[in-house]
């Protein structure tokens, strides 16, 4: 996996919801909710943190998952939202804090 | 069922007030004939209080969040308002009158995420915006707002409130959406005041209007489909609820009470006094509401549209019962299938002209 850093967008909207998190976009109102591994994927999405670094330390060690198994799907992951402008992805760490992590 | 759909029964079962209606004034620019509010601020809560029902929305698990009036922008502080909540990350709907925004309001909405602005429109024709507004100039303005939130690419849509006054107006507020670019809503609903004053209901279209706008496909789409017989109730209809009032969702005014629904003026608590999840999950008009199953309806458990009836728990409370028929929507419901509703068929017994007792013959 090259090294990707993610932040969540300014421009959308989310809560957490019965163990899942909801996810809107505010640009093209595309609704997910993230499973239980997505949310932590997402609640990690700092700006500053690679993402290789967060499959590693919260999805492996989290959930005893398989490396390339868990990079396989967090890039794919990552790709779907991204494309709705939902997570943001640069190849170097973002200058801005995407926020507060919003209230579980 | 979509995505949205599930969320909402996953919310009603874990009883989360998924979408909060917030009114942060009832203070407002406008003076709108059909309006049920009262203009005045007896002592709207301030910036830290509605910082503080935010926080406490968003941990009670409000996911939408509207935000309304009054008009919003009367408040200096509405933008530190909006900017919390989108911190909180709610998905934020406005409503407003548009009048004061310009470039700047449109920009700063945009960069705040806004989720969609609703601005009210009630004729293309200043002659006849204006004077329901009793606000000269009102309806160059609120256009001009569209224009500038759309070029701002924020979603916008007319909501275009259908009157006496304004009856013939609908096909132009719609095409002038269509022209720019914004989705268009109509409703033919006009509420008692919120201090149960009626006054203002002589403003509702009558039945021929009514009838007229159910069967228009522009408005409609399907009017076949749309005006269609209601279908035998099932079990499920029976057992099932009537709106999300009370259950997925709440009203809050600039006093901080707590609503059902912005429709549904039943007192249930004030977040002045007592945090708002104590409020949603203890008070016991709310715990009554969420008690109501369409077969505890006196009237409408008998009625044929009980399964696709528009009923309002609210306005049947302004009609004196939450359990009663809502004779606004017993009016749509037959009026748009030609169907008497249990109620007016009720009603025309009472007031016909037959005998008190009716004595059957004994047939031998």
């Amino acid at each position: 996996m090259s090294e990707k850093y993610i932040a969540r967008s300014s421009q959308i909207a989310a809560r957490m919801l019965g163990g899942e998190m909801m996810v809107m976009s505010s640009v093209d109102s595309t609704f997910f909710t993230l499973n239980e591994v997505a949310t932590v994927i997402w609640q990690a999405a700092d700006g500053h943190t690679p993402l290789a670094e967060i499959v590693a330390r919260n999805v492996c060690d989290e959930f005893e998952v398989d490396i390339d198994i868990a990079r396989r799907d967090a890039e794919q992951f990552v790709n779907e939202l991204s494309h709705h402008g939902i997570l943001l992805v640069s190849d170097c760490p973002f200058d801005i804090s995407p926020g507060p992590v919003e209230a579980a | 069922m979509s995505l949205m759909q599930e969320m909402n029964e996953r919310a009603l079962e874990l009883g989360v007030p998924l979408g909060v209606h917030l009114d942060v004034t009832y203070r407002c620019n406008e003076r709108c004939v059909h309006c049920y509010l009262d203009h005045d601020d007896h002592g709207e809560l301030t910036t830290v209080e509605i910082k503080d029902i935010l926080q406490q929305l968003a941990e009670a698990g409000t996911f939408f969040l509207t935000l309304s009036g009054g008009e919003v922008l009367m408040r200096r502080d509405f933008f530190e308002i909006l900017e919390h909540a989108r911190d909180l990350k709610f998905n934020v709907r406005i409503k407003t009158n548009g009048v004061m925004i310009r470039k700047s309001e449109a920009r700063r909405m945009r960069d705040l995420g806004v989720e969609q602005v609703q601005v009210s429109i009630y004729s293309r024709r200043p002659e006849i915006h204006d004077a329901i507004t009793k606000l000269p100039g009102s309806l160059k303005r609120s256009i001009e707002a569209i224009r500038l939130l759309k070029s701002q690419g924020l979603k916008v849509a007319i909501a275009n409130v259908l009157m006496t006054v304004n009856m013939g107006e609908h096909a132009g507020v719609q095409a002038l959406a269509q022209e720019l670019g914004v989705v268009y809503t109509l409703d033919p609903t006009i509420t008692p005041k919120i201090d149960g004053d009626t006054s203002i209901l002589n403003l509702r279209i009558p039945g021929s209007e009514l009838k007229a706008v159910f069967h228009n496909k522009d408005l409609v789409g399907n009017v076949e489909e749309f005006c269609a017989p209601p279908p035998k109730p099932g079990e499920d209809v029976m057992e099932g609820y009537p709106c999300s009032a009370g259950h997925t969702a709440a009203y809050i005014t600039p006093y901080g009470d707590v609503f059902p629904c912005v429709q549904f003026p039943l007192p249930s608590g004030n977040v002045r006094r007592q945090k708002f999840m104590y409020i949603w999950r203890n008070s016991p008009e709310l715990n009554e509401v969420r008690s109501i199953r369409a077969k505890d309806l006196p009237v409408c458990s008998t009625c044929s549209h009980v399964g696709t009836c528009t009923r309002c728990p609210g306005l049947a409370y302004l009609e004196g019962s939450m359990r009663g028929p809502s004779t606004a929507d017993c009016e749509k419901s037959f009026q748009r299938t030609g169907i008497l509703s249990a109620n007016m068929l009720r009603k025309a017994h009472a007031h016909s002209h037959g005998p008190l007792i009716q004595i059957q013959p004994f047939a031998a």
